[in-house]
């Protein structure tokens, strides 16, 4: 990884264009699916290489979409664990994604090589349930402390309360 | 006549009310009253969320929470005699602002821990507006997506609006007319000069001056009611969609524009003299919540917070979306990161946005408002009555809504309070897989330890308001 | 033995109007701003809406000074506790206006995170639709409050109002107010 390069996504990882750019090509961003235990470490190169600052830290659940589109060599697991890090000095993008199984939902913490992703990190344990290992403090910050499960899963309803109009035909 | 007969009623036996029974009676009802309130606490008490005090904090952990957030080097060597952590429990106080508080803009809830009148450490507790708004986005379509999105950032909605059609226009291949991008940018600005006044007049009030908070609101009312002249309501318009533009701007509009720009600007100046050269403002502001670049890096801060710290980092210039390319504007710039560059640049932003929206009336090219596509735009409704093909249109779109091919895009636009992002996530039906929104006050507010420590608590709250957080965005 | 057990006579009526025309032309809100209702009601206690001709521009931020609360926006679980706590801390006479549909019902967020209707935490006298309610919407839900101040009984306690036909609840489930016209009879 030399300094003189332009920051890319480090070498070694199935880094990909996505299929549906349709944004002007300043704004395409390039994505790359380490494993989950190389993770961090990629983190740190994408770090060193010029990304200084992470832009956002999602989670999604593929529960109900097990047949997404991903590159070779990259086995699908329940979640998906979404870093999107931002270079201002090459104006770039990248955008690392981390298969995390559903049975172990457990992944590094990136905290201490990003330490704005404090906050996103605990949402996503809030409300996804993906625990972050190495936080300082993985507690729930959007739900009330004693709250039962994480909303944002897809086996989690929405809670919709029935509403009673005279009338009414059905539901919705 | 008969005599009715009166029922003595059943009467509790009579207790004999002495000394030991008034005071078993008086503790019984004491005690009542204690366990309810120990109940309404507990339920209001955050455990694990809320700060712990000293004595239960493990080194580690003070260190990061009395604001260290550059990383030690590997191999680097705090020493725990440079914190005090080792200074008494009973010297310092844990007490708590909010959730509600006249000062804390919104539902924030920070745990203070005070020696004396100095903050040691925060500790932001948020959740308190928590809607479920990424839950509900995957229950709506994308037609109805922008009505739930636009209420997180409720101060400036359309740029909520923006960023969440923008999403959706990627992963459908949409290519806007031109005049729907330049009516997008006009409502941006527009938004964006809203809500910067909306915050010079709360942080006035923080600061004191109530005027300050009357002149906001008046100018605001300008640009409010240029919205519900335009696209029908103040606030949470669901004017910017998928495809364009709910309308075409009304006749007249150059004129409204004209009229709010000259106003707005030359108030602005009026501030100046109200707020940039007085004495009491600028003590209370200058050298008050000073930030370095790099710690503003590290903690993903953006927008003004990021700006007044000498970084020009404005995504409307630096990966320029609509066609921001094509104004002319300037990027204003701090240098120390304290709460009068924040302000200074947050004034002047509002210059700046008035420019843009000059040279948007200049330019404005004709033409239609939304995309021609069918399967995306609904027809108008005139040709309802005509066309069954529009009726069918018309019911898909607002039943169904329109399918979105698979993918996932993350796009970002610059928000009065940094940068608003939308990842969304589609599986080719109607509704968003998953849409998660970057909301930049969710991620600002981390600074808050950082900015507060060291500082007085008449300070925390001139901070705060500088952070400009709306908590709307915040818990989402 | 209060103002509340004199009979109606030519004197304590009239002293029983002069007290809610105390009470109704000073209500002073408490800041209970949550979401976009809050900026709404902001801009009613600003220049162009101007609530100060009611006498009600001072937000106390203590409940304790503080006759209405203004539910203004979404509640959230994490939040409900709070609002009652509020409640509670405020002293009677006590007033609520739910401002907007979110207060309301629970608005467009039929979900788990929010409660659904603010009137099931706390009575509420007014409810003002709308998302957000424009101000004069929110003046007009203040002025229905004064009216019902004005034809109201002294004092509200939370399902004790019984009036013709109507059984008083033991709980406090509370009635929903009558609509009202300005020139209502006595």
């Amino acid at each position: 990884m030399s300094d003189a390069a332009p920051a890319t996504a480090p070498v070694g990882a199935a880094s990909i264009l996505p299929e549906v750019p349709r944004l002007p090509s300043h704004l395409v961003d390039q994505l790359a699916f380490p494993h989950r235990g190389t993770y961090k470490q990629m983190v740190r190169a994408c770090r060193d290489a010029g990304f200084e600052m992470c832009a956002d830290v999602c989670a999604v659940d593929y529960l109900t979409h097990p047949g997404r589109s991903l590159p070779e060599g990259v086995a699908p697991e329940r979640f998906e664990v979404v870093v999107n890090l931002l270079s201002l000095s090459t104006r770039q993008r990248v955008r690392i994604r981390v298969q995390v199984p559903g049975s172990d939902p457990v992944v590094d913490s990136i905290v201490d090589v990003y330490p704005g992703a404090d906050a996103m990190e605990r949402e996503v344990y809030d409300l996804m349930g993906i625990v972050f290992t190495g936080h300082p403090d993985m507690t729930r910050i959007l739900m009330p402390e004693d709250w039962e499960g994480h909303p944002l899963r897809k086996d989690y309803g929405v809670g919709r309360v029935p509403v009673q109009f005279k009338e009414a035909p059905g539901p919705r | 006549m008969t005599e009715h007969e009166r029922q003595e009623p059943e009467l509790p036996e009579q207790v004999e009310l002495t000394e030991e029974r008034f005071a078993e009676l008086e503790a019984e009802v004491a005690a009542r009253h204690e366990a309810e309130e120990r109940q309404l606490l507990a339920e209001t008490s955050e455990g694990a969320q809320e700060l712990a005090p000293r004595t239960s904090t493990s080194a580690g952990e003070l260190r990061s929470e009395v604001g260290a957030v550059l990383r030690l080097p590997e191999g680097g060597y705090v020493d725990p005699s440079d914190i005090d952590v080792e200074e008494r429990d009973d010297r310092t106080m844990i007490i708590n602002m909010g959730p509600q508080h006249p000062s804390t803009h919104g539902v924030l809830r920070l745990m203070l821990e005070l020696d004396g009148e100095t903050v040691l450490r925060t500790k932001p507790v948020i959740g308190y507006l928590h809607t479920g708004m990424e839950k509900t986005g995957e229950e709506l379509t994308y037609v109805q997506g922008s009505t739930n999105v636009t209420r997180m950032d409720y101060l400036s909605p359309l740029n909520n609006e923006l960023v969440f059609s923008m999403a959706t226009e990627a992963l459908l291949g949409l290519e806007l007319p031109p005049r729907a991008v330049w009516i997008r940018m006009l409502m941006s600005e527009l938004s964006r000069v809203a809500s910067h006044l909306m915050w010079m007049a709360t942080n006035g009030m923080d600061l004191g001056s109530t005027s300050m908070m009357i002149y906001g609101f008046r100018e605001r009312e300008m640009v409010l009611s240029f919205f519900e002249k335009t696209a029908g309501l103040r606030m949470n318009t669901n004017f910017i969609r998928p495809g364009g533009v709910a309308a075409d701007l009304p006749d007249g509009w150059e004129d409204d524009i004209d009229v709010l720009c000259e106003t707005i600007l030359a108030r602005s100046y009026e501030y100046d003299e109200l707020l940039t050269g007085q004495p009491i403002f600028r003590e209370r502001t200058e050298a008050v919540g000073s930030i370095s670049a790099e710690e503003a890096l590290a903690l993903s801060l953006t927008g003004p917070i990021l700006r007044s710290t000498g970084v020009p980092w404005d995504l409307r210039r630096t990966m320029p979306y609509l066609a921001y390319d094509k104004v002319d504007f300037d990027v204003i710039v701090g240098t120390y990161g304290d709460n009068f560059d924040r302000y200074s640049v947050r004034l002047n932003e509002i210059r700046e946005s008035i420019r843009i929206i000059r040279q948007v009336a200049e330019m404005m090219p004709p033409g239609d408002y939304r995309v021609q596509d069918r399967k995306v735009t609904p027809p108008p409704r005139a040709r309802i009555d005509e066309s069954m093909e529009a009726l069918i249109h018309h019911f898909k779109i607002f039943t169904e809504g329109f399918r979105v091919p698979e993918g996932e895009v993350y796009v970002a636009i610059e928000s009065p309070r940094g940068e608003l992002g939308c990842y969304i996530v589609s599986d080719g039906t109607s509704k968003p897989y998953r849409m998660h929104i970057r909301a930049p006050s969710f991620v600002n507010l981390q600074s808050l330890p950082l900015l507060l420590r060291g500082g007085l608590v008449a300070d925390a709250v001139a901070v705060i308001s500088s952070v400009d957080p709306v908590m709307g965005e915040v818990d989402r | 033995m209060g103002i509340e057990d004199l009979q109606h006579n030519f004197l304590t009526g009239r002293l029983e109007d002069l007290v809610k025309w105390a009470r109704r032309n000073s209500v002073w809100p408490a800041t209970f701003g949550l979401a976009c209702c809050a900026i709404e009601m902001m801009a009613v206690g600003a220049a162009d809406y101007d609530i100060s001709r009611l006498g009600m521009e001072v937000f106390r931020a203590s409940p304790r000074q503080a006759d209405l609360m203004v539910v203004a926006g979404r509640v959230s679980q994490k939040m409900a506790p709070v609002l009652r706590q509020v409640y509670d801390q405020m002293m009677e006479p006590k007033w609520v206006i739910s401002m907007g549909v979110c207060a309301s019902t629970g608005g467009m967020f039929n979900n788990y995170a929010i409660v659904q209707g603010v009137d099931q935490i706390v009575p509420v006298d007014v409810y003002a639709p709308g998302c957000p309610p424009s101000p004069e919407t929110l003046l007009h839900a203040i002025l229905t409050l004064h009216e019902k101040i004005r034809t109201g009984e002294i004092t509200r306690r939370p399902g004790s109002a019984v009036k013709a036909g109507e059984q008083a609840t033991g709980g406090w489930t509370p009635t929903v107010p009558d609509a009202v016209r300005v020139a209502t009879p006595r």
